[in-house]
């Protein structure tokens, strides 16, 4: 604390200076001193810096960032550190690096020394080093290096160092924040980084675009799925930042699946009508796919071990998920309550706030609530709160037993806050109000001023709900104002006695004499009440309280504080009848002892669910600055297609790239034409197929293909015309070819983990199917990478769709350790990309596999002539002709 | 986001700070101080105060306030658990996170601290990464260094970091190649004046040491796994694994970590392994009352109990304490009024106790509650939900690692009311 007051530095400058002999008179402040007291410390340090050894150079590094930390000012040193900039030695370099980003921006113009540096290494070969001078050069706040900064973001957002990128999209917010002016430009970066596939930029350029552009929620639709499909593997904290975004995205672009909560029920409808409302409502609604999508990705990160994440998770939970899906988080929230305090503290707030609209959602916790004595008064006050909200019919008579407890807490502002709590209880649940007022007024006895105090506000807010036969309690209380000194009980019986002075006739007027006479001692708010119950008084009994109330009013005249004389004044007038006095004295009792609503005694948190749960905000209950609104859901959804256009813009690249453009119906209508198609051509020879893939790869010079975009074209239009093919295919001469490239692409079966050692890969060989025209020929390698043998592997209980078929090998007898097997499968997968799921089994054990055909494995590749093929193509319908050429791999 | 961070010790001095963008008075840190006036505790000041510009988050650890300055909205567990993971590097660094060893080390701190945030964004902040940026400073290393003029910064970015196991590093290496794990079971209860159990719940953990050569793949399961009520992971842990299969199955970190933290939830019966006789009583008249306890154990499948440690904040009107204990010892602080009993094994055959009086201020009238019982004890051996590891099975490696599984269970916050 001696460091913090300023006269003793002052001095020591003095003394300092003195001793120095550089003293100006009378301009001696405390940066002076500090800079005159390094003045011979400093000096060495230079010398240090500039010697030719590296030892000492970093010795004095060391020391010059230990009086960074300790808030020391080592600004002076600029010119000799600044020097070391280029070292050799990467620790000195590193230590250079922290002393710049803490001073550059005081001293810019020696700061630009160091820039040529950081753009030499800006090229290094190591990736490390290069994004490292990526982030001290955009740390230095210079704002004459914007443009440099620039420069090298650009550069660096295209990195083939996905590391180096990440940097990249932290510099934009630095350089957004140091020239804001450079935003459109950083747009574009932010769009390009967006696009960008890796989990570890995700994170941080979703933190740049929150930062820079959060209302450019176009940027986002074409990366919506990725987001969601790469969360999982991104890192903690960029998770938290995805789903915070995400939730705001959701709440823009779909509609709101809480729709049958809303309706209410209109009296006149018949139940029918009402059911087959309710039927109607149901079925309008569906969620959308990726509002689907959104959910079922994130509920895994409930698991996490970051409590952020799981916080986020369920505000996305909250805001996004049907009602009935929403309790999914209650249990992960409750498992963060036994963490550190801090993260207690948010937690139980959110817990507050989503427990008064939902109490089904924590009432299987309940007691995950209870309140322990070595909780921190924070903590209690805000679990108290929760079990209110969860009070109901069926727990509150345990929870009244649990408050018994907290009223006698050696905390006393905690067990005040009980005391309101049981008030709350006894409001909202009518069962109890006469138990909870019986034992509130036992707790009028207690030995502890505030446990009373805050008894009677709440007995005098109770009673006020149901003044009728409570005569005897205020008389207790009235006794009680002897030995109360708390100000608010004071004031609250006052008002009592006041109020219902007509229940109490021969108490009142006593009480009144009684603080007339200590009139001037008492707190303003007392002093406010009595100058009521005076008023109050004289209006019922002014026989017995005329000359009281008069002599309180003058006392009140002469106050000090003028709340008290503007009261007095106003009661003056209005109830003592003088000449001046207007129509209003006529109506003084009706003005002072009309019937006054009972308090609502309702939760703190009532309110706060306007703002995003798990936001700052929301803890501290008002805006923060940058708090971005949560929209309402709109009541159209926006076209979902813009989220779409992965496989429809590559498309149209292509096509765009083999410059023949041409009509394409919305991908998702070719996707359900083609599965209605297949139900009637189940089946049925799949030739057409074969052919139809010919005429392509011919067009295509008998080349490879290798993309499965084109692919994946092709195959469209073959569904397409498959019907057509049907017709002819009698008549369609077919050669198979034999010789045919096979990418070398294997897929996973059965990971050697998940099979105790037992591995499975398969490819698709593109070879005619040996075991007839339908099935597509799969060939599977199994491994054994155990150190003992495995036994009969076979096929078992197949799981195919409809229409599906599927050929299996015969069991392998026995596999030797490290030994690996190929065999062949045949499924005819009808021209669809189901899955065939099956079970790959061992003699002891049985592991559930898949195979799922990537789209443009569905393939036979033939040959034929030219003229052949002319004469196949002319049958083809235009509408599904598609001409594309692909270079010849063998010329790239 | 994260723009400052200013450590404070308990007399109320900065003796650190750091800025990850331009610098922010410490003078911001006033506000704090007068919300660390306001709260009686440390423990009570709130970890979220708003000053006219800035923010200020802290969590409180070590006997050390971490402060993070914020200029704008931010969700903020996101700040407060990003201050832990700080304070856990900073443990796993130096063995222990003090204000001497932060001062000690100032420069790796600085250094770790430069890597851990980036523009108040965090970077780095896996320990084994972090270990590959900057080397934890050992004896050995600091004499290195000195002789040969090496540094603790590595100049190669840490493969972890592209890599789709950002937590494991790589080259690991080691003659003895050893995997143990620690199943940990925290009782946390509440008990009723009369012995009745008013709420009580398991809490676990599985605390690993993995010093395993290369890349292993490890796949740990369990005899009964349906136990597990809630549970969180590790990052490394596949999650597709656990859901359809209930094994657990990962690449470990290399060193210590946290496999996993499960609950068992209230609405199994839990064992209460120990129970507590008391007789504490004040009366109106006399400055005098009666202190009594004995703990006795109860379902403790056949095991000793041991590390008792019993603790009870007395009410403020208790001057002395006359106690004796028939085993352990026992100290009263009269200016706290903490009463604490290190009562060691619990010998079935002779139940600890430990009996006296109190004397209470004159003139003061008898407390209206009695104080609450706080207890601690240690079972080895033993995980009292029944929880079971099956087996341990490393793939992708040739060589045979030791393997070990160690039980225990430990009372997490155990309350007796009295």
């Amino acid at each position: 604390t001696l460091q913090r007051c300023l006269p003793l530095p002052t001095l020591r400058g003095e003394w300092q200076s003195g001793l120095v002999g550089s003293r100006c008179p009378g301009k001696v402040s405390p940066t002076g001193w500090i800079s005159v007291l390094h003045f011979t410390v400093n000096e060495d340090l230079k010398q240090m810096l500039e010697s030719s050894k590296d030892s000492a150079k970093l010795d004095a590094m060391k020391r010059i960032v230990g009086m960074i930390a300790k808030g020391k000012n080592a600004s002076e040193l600029f010119p000799a550190v600044v020097k070391n900039v280029a070292s050799k030695n990467i620790e000195i370099k590193k230590l250079v690096y922290v002393y710049l980003m803490r001073y550059a921006e005081e001293q810019q113009d020696l700061a630009l020394l160091s820039i040529s540096t950081f753009q030499r290494a800006l090229k290094d070969p190591n990736q490390l080093i290069r994004a490292s001078a990526l982030r001290v050069l955009s740390s230095i706040r210079v704002p004459i290096i914007v443009p440099i900064m620039m420069l090298a973001i650009k550069e660096a957002s295209s990195d083939l160092s996905p590391y180096v990128r990440k940097n990249a999209a932290h510099a934009i917010q630095k350089l957004y924040s140091l020239d804001p002016e450079q935003k459109e430009m950083l747009i574009e970066v932010i769009e390009k980084l967006l696009r960008d596939r890796s989990t570890l930029v995700a994170g941080s350029v979703v933190m740049a675009f929150e930062e820079v552009c959060p209302d450019r929620i176009d940027l986002i639709h074409k990366n919506y799925r990725k987001l969601c499909n790469l969360l999982i593997d991104v890192e903690e904290w960029g998770q938290v930042v995805i789903i915070h975004m995400l939730t705001r995205y959701a709440r823009t672009q779909f509609v709101s699946p809480w729709k049958d909560l809303f309706h209410e029920n209109n009296f006149y409808e018949s139940d029918e009508e009402q059911k087959e409302k309710d039927q109607k409502v149901k079925d309008t609604y569906s969620m959308d796919p990726d509002h689907r999508l959104l959910l079922r990705n994130t509920k895994p990160l409930l698991q996490s071990r970051n409590a952020a994440v799981v916080m986020a998770v369920s505000q996305l939970y909250w805001h996004l998920a049907p009602k009935s899906e929403a309790s999914v988080v209650s249990k992960s929230l409750v498992r963060l309550l036994r963490s550190n305090r801090e993260v207690q503290y948010i937690v139980l707030q959110n817990i507050a706030t989503m427990s008064i609209q939902r109490k089904d959602m924590f009432e299987p916790h309940l007691k995950s609530f209870y309140v322990r004595s070595t909780d921190p008064t924070m903590i209690k006050t805000l679990k108290l709160e929760i079990l209110t909200n969860l009070a109901n019919e069926a727990n509150i008579s345990t929870l009244l037993r649990e408050f018994q407890t907290y009223v006698k807490s050696q905390d006393k502002q905690f067990a005040a806050a009980t005391i309101q709590a049981i008030g709350r209880c006894a409001t909202n649940i009518t069962e109890v109000t006469d138990t909870c007022l019986n034992g509130l007024v036992c707790l009028l006895s207690n030995r502890d001023e505030i446990v009373v105090a805050e008894s009677v506000v709440v007995i005098k807010k109770l009673l006020q709900t149901q003044p009728a036969h409570h005569g005897e309690i205020i008389k207790h209380m009235a006794k009680l104002l002897d030995n109360i000194t708390v100000p608010v009980a004071r004031a609250s019986i006052l008002w009592l006695i006041g109020e219902y002075c007509e229940r109490v006739p021969k108490i009142a007027p006593d009480v009144l004499r009684k603080t007339a006479k200590s009139f001037t001692d008492e707190d303003d708010l007392v002093k406010l009440q009595i100058l009521n119950l005076g008023a109050k008084l004289y209006l019922t009994n002014s026989k017995q309280t005329k000359l009281l109330t008069q002599y309180v009013l003058n006392l009140g005249k002469y106050d000090q504080s003028y709340d008290i004389r503007d009261r007095t004044r106003f009661i003056r007038q209005l109830i003592v009848p003088n000449e001046k006095s207007g129509a209003l004295s006529k109506y003084a009792k009706k003005i002072f002892l009309a019937q006054k609503p009972a308090p609502l005694l309702e939760s703190p948190f009532k309110g706060r669910d306007h703002f995003q749960l798990g936001t700052l905000s929301h803890t501290l209950n008002s805006q923060a600055t940058g708090y971005l609104e949560l929209s309402d859901w709109p009541e159209v959804a926006p076209d979902p297609s813009v989220r779409n256009v992965e496989i429809a813009e590559s498309a149209k690249e292509w096509t765009g790239i083999l410059g023949k453009p041409k009509k394409e119906k919305p991908t998702e209508k070719f996707y359900s034409e083609s599965e209605e198609e297949e139900d009637e051509s189940a089946g049925t020879n799949s030739s057409g197929r074969y052919l139809e893939s010919i005429l392509h790869l011919h067009c295509l010079e008998n080349c490879i293909f290798r993309t499965d975009l084109c692919l994946n074209k092709i195959e469209k239009v073959t569904k397409k015309s498959r019907a057509v093919y049907k017709i002819r295919k009698s008549e369609a001469k077919v050669y198979v070819t034999t010789q045919v490239s096979v990418p070398a692409k294997t897929h996973e079966l059965l990971h050697r983990m998940s099979g105790k050692g037992l591995a499975a890969h398969y490819h698709f060989s593109r070879q005619p199917g040996i075991f007839g025209d339908h099935m597509v020929s799969v060939q599977v390698t199994v491994t054994n990478t155990t150190d003992h043998k495995i036994e009969n592997i076979h096929i078992k209980e197949k799981k195919l769709p409809p229409g599906m078929r599927m050929h299996e090998f015969s069991p392998i007898e026995c596999l030797e350790p490290a030994g690996s097997i190929t065999v062949s499968v045949g499924i005819d997968f009808c021209d669809s990309t189901q899955i065939a799921s099956f079970q790959l089994c061992t003699k002891d054990d049985c592991f559930s596999v898949s195979i799922q055909p990537p789209v443009g494995e569905l393939l036979l590749p033939v040959t034929m002539s030219e003229k052949d093929f002319k004469k196949e193509q002319a049958f083809i319908p235009r509408l599904c002709l598609n001409i594309l050429s692909v270079p010849n791999p063998r010329l790239l | 986001m994260i723009h400052s961070l200013f450590l404070i010790n308990a007399a109320g001095d900065i003796f650190l700070e750091k800025h990850w963008k331009s610098v922010v008075s410490r003078s911001v840190c006033d506000y704090f101080f007068e919300a660390q006036e306001r709260a009686s505790e440390a423990e009570n000041v709130l970890p979220v105060i708003p000053t006219p510009h800035h923010y200020l988050l802290s969590v409180y650890r070590h006997k050390i306030f971490f402060v993070a300055v914020i200029q704008s909205e931010v969700p903020p567990l996101f700040v407060i658990e990003f201050l832990h993971r700080v304070v856990d590097t900073f443990q796993d660094y130096f063995g222990v996170c003090s204000e001497v060893m932060i001062k000690d080390n100032v420069v790796v701190v600085y250094e770790v601290l430069e890597e851990m945030l980036d523009n108040g964004f965090p970077l780095a902040t896996e320990s084994n990464i972090l270990k590959e940026l900057i080397k934890p400073p050992t004896i050995l290393r600091t004499v290195v260094n000195t002789i040969t003029g090496s540094t603790n910064v590595g100049d190669q970015l840490p493969t972890g970091q592209l890599s789709v196991v950002p937590w494991r590093r790589t080259g690991v290496k080691y003659t003895n190649n050893e995997a143990y794990f620690d199943v940990i079971e925290e009782i946390d209860a509440i008990i009723d004046k009369s012995g009745s159990t008013i709420t009580a719940e398991i809490q676990g953990v599985i605390d690993a040491c993995v010093k395993l050569t290369g890349m292993p793949d490890l796949t740990l399961s369990f005899m009964n796994p349906r136990l597990l009520d809630d549970v969180s992971f590790h990052p490394c842990v596949r999650f597709k694994r656990w859901e359809s299969e209930r094994i657990l199955s990962f690449i470990p970190p290399d060193g210590n970590f946290r496999l996993l933290s499960y609950h068992v939830s209230a609405q199994n019966l839990v064992a209460i392994p120990v129970y507590v006789k008391h007789n504490i009583s004040f009366r109106d008249s006399s400055s005098l009352g009666r202190f009594e306890i004995t703990v006795g154990p109860k379902q403790t499948m056949g095991k000793t109990v041991e590390g008792v440690i019993v603790t009870s904040q007395m009410p403020k009107g208790v001057l002395n304490m006359t106690l004796t204990p028939s085993q352990g010892t026992h100290v009263f602080d009269p200016v706290t009024k903490l009463l604490s009993w290190d009562v060691g094994k619990i010998n079935p055959q002779k139940l600890p106790s430990l009996k006296g009086s109190m004397s209470l201020q004159a003139g003061t009238s008898k407390p209206d509650e009695n104080p609450t019982i706080n207890l601690q004890f240690k079972i080895q051996q033993l995980a009292i939900s029944g929880l079971k590891v099956n087996r341990l099975d490393m793939y992708g490696e040739k060589y045979k690692p030791f393997k070990g599984i160690k039980y225990m269970t430990k009372a997490g916050k155990f309350q007796v009311r009295t």
